[in-house]
């Protein structure tokens, strides 16, 4: 990838500079549907050239934070900048985003082509001129030997392709994706994952990508931004937002954290007979009954004929076994290396310590069970 | 549209449902054999009527093979006035019904989605309601001079084409994602004109022929209207003309279904060539 990158650099005559990046503003939005709070109070700021991912569960409000941002949308208050020009009254014709859609969104009458035409012909540009345009950016996505095919005679990844190239065509501000890969199966899905982002560098074009994928928005966003019920958890880099959740659902939704049950005392919890400080800077550590959330790689395990736990379920991922251990009534989630992890057998009693830094503390809710791997 | 709709996909479906079974079933010439029989019955239902009318459309009075009905028919008395007049008729209607039709029913999937039920009933009223209530009604209400000219048909004419009309527009609408396609024209630029003309109507195209050539069809064939506001259309011509020659109005009337068949064709073929292509696409998901 990084290889296509360089090459492309030098070779194509789209590059950083034809688009600028636009800075985004999204402030306390609210959109309601009857009693349903689409978004509610949904605030983002956007860096020229950013890629901002929005993670979140189906529902939660993301695409309509995008089609709000694209003017198909009106929010019931709350503003839209952009570099710094409140575009409410924009009609969406006027906004110069381009938008890649969840479904096919090809126009199925005209060739590939002439698809990627569209939008620079709709800006009055000349046919020839057009042409040419829409010809490079097929290149950029690969796909000039296609250019005189119909939609309906492509895959569904190459559908997505050429999509983006019609997006890219209208140099836009900005380049909303919702959903754009999860039609496609998961090698193409990589793959395209890779092109996007590359592409994204490459124009410094400012994007806001909208998934439920916490793999692809962490392996492709600069920020990204964790929704729950129309608004904001946690907006971070992928890394610190992996490391440091600073709340339970970012926890829970990011990677996948077990739940333990603990007693906190001052800035201190036990888990599992072991003391651990508690993670600073939340704000949702507190003392009395609460839940500790563990990640699979936060656990080790010291095989122990007299521990208290033992393993019920087991499975090879690769690099690392995941197992999982149960304590009394507990289930967790660990993670060992595979050649450790090899001769553990089925209902072996081991004991899991933490061996984490630091713990996340949220407030208790009601066990659930640990579903299998 | 319903109808061809209908027809269509029963052939495809009998096509289907019977290839498969054919090295399991060992009833199979039992069945063979209904069906030949079914399919008979239904053939001369359907064939010995038009076999006869272009028998008959097709002798002299001496009952012998002459095609001098069919060579009368453009000179007869009042033939070529109501042969105009049908086709103005036909010309209004259609493009009035377009007019009003296509809007409202892009309009009501694009942005009024809950109300397609309410749509859909107010659509097939004029099927349940009978012509000759409402062509009462037309002729109590309507003023003077819109009565006064034949183009009072063209209107009730919109008004029964409606349900056949729209029932064409919404199936064709519903088959392509109305609402992406809109958007993504919006975004990349395009105004609702271009948007409409561009993206929208291509995309319509066999909808909206289907929904023509059935408001056409109906104007060529509606008798009870045209009768009772006294203007002779071609189907009151031939009823009128009756008396005075019978191979002549059966001549006329051959004519008129050859000519929807060959426009119904046109439209099956079109639709086909557009299902395919839809096919392929969600194939491709
Ligand atoms: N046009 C609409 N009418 C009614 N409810 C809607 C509409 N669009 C979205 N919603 C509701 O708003 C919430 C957020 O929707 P959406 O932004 O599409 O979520 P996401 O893209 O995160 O899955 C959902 O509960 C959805 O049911
Ligand atoms: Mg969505």
């Amino acid at each position: 990838m990084t290889q296509m990158k360089e090459t492309s650099m030098t070779d194509s005559s789209i590059t950083a500079g034809t688009t600028k990046g636009a800075q985004v503003e999204l402030d306390q939005l609210v959109r309601t549907y009857g009693q349903v709070r689409a978004l509610d109070g949904f605030s983002l700021s956007i860096a020229p050239g950013e890629f901002v991912a929005l993670l979140g569960p189906s529902g939660c409000g993301k695409t309509t934070v995008l089609r709000v941002l694209a003017g198909f949308e009106q929010p019931d208050s709350g503003r839209v900048l952009v570099d710094g020009n409140d575009i409410s009254d924009v009609s969406a014709q006027k906004r110069d985003m381009g938008m890649v859609f969840q479904s096919y969104s090809l126009f199925p009458n005209m060739s590939v082509i002439n698809n990627v035409m569209f939008g620079l012909r709709m800006r009055h540009q000349g046919r020839s001129d057009s042409r040419s345009k829409a010809g490079q950016l097929l290149e950029l996505v690969e796909l000039s030997d296609q250019s005189t095919k119909y939609p309906h005679q492509l895959s569904g990844g190459q559908q997505q392709r050429v999509a983006l190239a019609r997006a890219l065509a209208i140099e836009p501000r900005v380049l909303l994706l919702d959903e754009p890969l999860s039609a496609l199966d998961a090698k193409v899905r990589a793959e395209l994952r890779d092109q996007i982002r590359s592409l994204q560098q490459r124009l410094a074009i400012t994007t806001v990508f909208v998934t439920h994928d916490q793999e692809e928005a962490l392996s492709m966003a600069d920020r990204v931004c964790v929704m729950s019920s129309g608004h904001i958890e946690q907006t971070a880099t992928p890394a610190v937002l992996y490391a440091r959740p600073t709340t339970a659902f970012v926890a829970q939704f990011v990677g996948i954290s077990s739940r333990v049950p603990v007693e906190t005392s001052g800035n201190e919890v036990v888990v599992f007979g072991q003391r651990c400080p508690i993670r600073t800077g939340e704000a949702l550590s507190g003392s009395g009954h609460n839940d500790a959330l563990l990640r699979p790689e936060d656990f080790g395990i010291d095989i122990d004929p007299n521990g208290k736990g033992f393993v019920t379920h087991k499975s090879f991922l690769g690099a690392i076994t995941r197992l999982i251990v149960q304590v009394g009534e507990i289930s967790v989630r660990v993670d060992v290396r595979s050649d450790q992890g090899a001769d553990i057998e089925l209902g072996t009693h081991v004991t899991p310590k933490v061996i984490a830094r630091d713990v996340l503390v949220a407030p208790r809710v009601a066990a659930a069970p640990v579903e299998p791997l | 549209m319903a109808t061809i709709g209908a027809a269509m996909s029963a052939e495809f479906m009998m096509e289907e449902a019977l290839a498969p079974q054919a090295p399991v079933n060992r009833r199979r010439p039992r069945f063979r054999t209904w069906r030949l029989i079914v399919m008979l019955l239904a053939g001369a239902y359907f064939l010995l009527p038009i076999y006869a009318g272009l028998k008959f459309a097709l002798e002299n009075d001496a009952g012998h093979f002459s095609f001098f009905a069919v060579k009368a028919l453009p000179t007869e008395p009042g033939f070529g006035a109501a042969f105009w007049l049908s086709m103005r008729l036909s010309l209004v209607t259609v493009v009035l019904s377009m007019v009003l039709m296509v809007p409202t029913t892009i309009y009501v999937h694009l942005r009024l989605p809950k109300v397609r039920r309410v749509v859909e009933f107010i659509t097939i009223l004029p099927i349940v309601i009978p012509p000759i209530i409402l062509i009462t009604g037309v002729l109590g209400s309507y003023p003077l001079w819109l009565k006064a000219s034949p183009y009072l048909l063209s209107l009730v004419y919109v008004i029964l084409a409606m349900p056949f009309v729209y029932r064409s527009l919404d199936a064709g609408l519903s088959s392509i994602d109305l609402k992406t396609l809109v958007e993504a024209s919006r975004s990349l630029g395009g105004s609702w004109f271009a948007t409409m003309r561009r993206v929208i109507l291509p995309n319509l195209r066999p909808a909206l022929l289907s929904a023509m050539v059935l408001s056409l069809a109906l104007v060529l064939g509606e008798f009870t209207m045209a009768s009772l506001d006294l203007w002779e259309t071609i189907p009151v011509w031939i009823v009128n003309f009756q008396q005075q020659d019978g191979h002549v109005t059966v001549a006329a009337s051959m004519l008129g279904l050859i000519g929807s068949w060959v426009l119904l064709t046109l439209i099956v073929s079109l639709d086909r060539s557009q299902s395919r292509r839809s096919l392929r696409k969600t194939g491709g998901l």
